[in-house]
């Protein structure tokens, strides 16, 4: 059984709203992780050993948490969720429902990518904001923030190429999405036709998050 | 200007303690052009900082113009380092700011309001030379040209110190030369003092009022930077000096030498006199010159000479009694009297 044209048309309608899901699920959740992943990030970096808010429990404890939302494999952590996801979005099925372990999942995610950013910073640079009084605040914002910048886009372009992958898993809850649907139909149902559409979608959109990724981090990158 | 006591660091590492600095004190007035010189791992870039606490010392007190910096934290210590300038081997400017932010941020972090940050940018870019580069990335700087955005940007708040760290050694001699005339105009039309480490015994004979010599974390030799040229007192300052001001005559000159070999020190305006000549009229000695020259530290001449004497040996010893009563200093290196 090949690529049935006909039956693609016939599918269009089905594949256009899980398209609308996967991209609802996946803007929800990386607007969520970039919210509180990278204060996360830069709280990581600026209390490790030598930098200026050094902390060695804060910075344990925090890794510790960071560490362990990594360590559960994600269709684990959505079922694991299903109270949480309950109480936030008051129903465990749908778009909604999966965004919120989504969000969970990427949180820690970028926050380690931001992290590492953060790390390529010259200490120099950092040493001479603090030589010319700047305030903790002044280097976090002109100094990391704007010296990782071009890292940090890059990392954005990872988690969302992970969360791509991570929301096939969502129809577990019900979640829709791309992913869900090559799972469904194509794979327990052996079509082919929406197999074959659906991987070759999820082709091109991988790889234009990807191209629109490096180059905005080139764009910006004033080195 | 800057008063450092009994300051020790000691660093942690896997061998166990290092001292990275050894109970150093020194005195830097104020105005003054102050070099720390020494070997990579002497101290010197640990004790320079010291006096911002860009690390804290282990023990000991620093005073900058009167404020016991070691007393203070958090925004205190902060607000005190807006009154002392920085400057870095690799610049370390903020590479996604141009060249004008670059200087703004300083003046961010010292509060000034945003309509008087433009023109004084200007003006610290118009001091540098640079005016004309505002908007410009680092990355399309020379290296002498970044230098000076950091001394811009050192310089925005008017700090009443500078410290400079290693400023020049990345730099080639020609552009470190125009670095460290800029640094000399600064000294001189803002009244900043100002401390440097190098390793480069020419930065320090070029500029330098004062200096000191580090070695293992301590200071081994301090002094007016001419005084140390003219009469060094340690193995390593020679070492030093001979980088710059080198007397090495070959084996087979001196072996071919039969009478004594002398070496004679002129300091300050007697440089210029004609001593030798005179000396040479009113003695029935022959002088042979082997090797010699005259250096200019801080516009004063320094003139040192090699040469072989031939003659009666109480015509040589009265020849070198006549140079030592001309206020020169006679060191006999071979051959006795």
């Amino acid at each position: 059984m090949g690529f049935d044209y006909h039956h693609f048309i016939e599918l269009i309608p089905d594949i256009n709203l899980a398209f609308m899901q996967t991209v609802y699920m996946i803007t929800i959740s990386l607007i969520v992780a970039v919210l509180i992943g990278l204060p996360i990030g830069i709280l990581l970096f600026v209390t490790d050993k030598g930098l200026f808010l050094e902390n060695r429990w804060f910075k344990n404890g925090l890794g510790f948490v960071v560490n362990l939302v990594r360590s559960i494999p994600f269709i684990i952590l959505l079922v694991a969720l299903l109270p949480l996801t309950d109480w936030i979005v008051g129903s465990t099925i749908g778009p909604t429902a999966a965004s919120v372990s989504l969000s969970v999942a990427a949180i820690p995610f970028f926050a380690r990518i931001v992290e590492t950013a953060l790390r390529e910073i010259d200490k120099g640079v950092i040493e001479a904001a603090i030589a010319a009084g700047a305030t903790p605040w002044m280097i976090v914002k002109d100094v990391l923030l704007l010296e990782a910048k071009s890292g940090i886009i890059s990392g954005v372009t990872l988690t969302l190429v992970s969360l791509i992958g991570f929301s096939a898993m969502a129809g577990t809850v019900g979640g829709g999405g791309i992913g869900d649907l090559a799972i469904r139909f194509g794979y327990y149902r052996y079509d082919n036709t929406i197999m074959i559409a659906t991987v070759v979608i999820l082709i091109i959109l991988v790889q234009i998050i990807q191209l629109a990724g490096d180059f905005i981090a080139k764009v910006v990158d004033k080195r | 200007m800057i008063k450092i006591r009994n300051l020790s660091k000691i660093y942690k590492t896997k061998k166990g303690l290092v001292k990275g600095v050894d109970d150093v004190s020194l005195t830097i007035q104020k105005g003054e052009i102050y070099g720390i010189v020494g070997y990579s791992g002497a101290g010197k870039s640990s004790l320079l900082r010291c006096i911002n606490l860009l690390e804290r010392p282990t023990s000991g007190q620093i005073k900058v113009d009167g404020t016991d910096l070691t007393s203070l934290k958090g925004e205190d210590l902060r607000l005190a380092r807006l009154k002392i300038g920085m400057i870095f081997q690799h610049f370390y400017l903020i590479s996604q700011k141009t060249v004008f932010d670059n200087i703004a941020f300083s003046l961010k972090a010292a509060n000034v309001p945003a309509n008087r940050i433009k023109g004084r940018v200007e003006e610290l870019l118009e001091m540098v030379g640079l005016a004309d580069k505002k908007d410009v990335y680092p990355s399309q700087l020379s290296g002498g040209q970044k230098q000076r955005v950091g001394i811009a940007r050192a310089l925005a708040n008017n700090p009443k110190v500078l410290l400079c760290d290693e400023a020049t050694s990345a730099l080639d001699p020609t552009t470190t030369k125009s670095i460290l005339s800029l640094l000399k105009k600064i000294n001189k039309e803002l009244h900043i003092t100002i401390v440097l480490i190098t390793h480069e015994m020419n930065v320090v004979k070029e500029i330098c009022n004062r200096m000191a010599i580090m070695q293992s974390g301590k200071v081994i030799e301090e002094g007016a930077v001419y005084d140390i040229f003219a009469n060094p007192q340690t193995e390593l300052t020679n070492e030093f000096i001979e980088s710059v001001v080198s007397f090495e005559i070959p084996e087979v000159i001196l072996n071919g030498c039969t009478g004594p070999i002398v070496k004679v020190i002129f300091k300050g305006k007697i440089a210029s006199e004609g001593i030798i000549s005179d000396m040479l009229q009113q003695f029935n000695v022959s002088g042979n010159f082997l090797h010699g020259s005259i250096e200019y530290i801080q516009e004063i001449p320094l003139g040192i000479f090699i040469m072989e004497l031939k003659g009666e040996k109480e015509e040589i010893e009265g020849s070198l009694q006549f140079i030592e009563g001309r206020a020169a200093q006679v060191e006999v290196i071979r051959g006795g009297l």
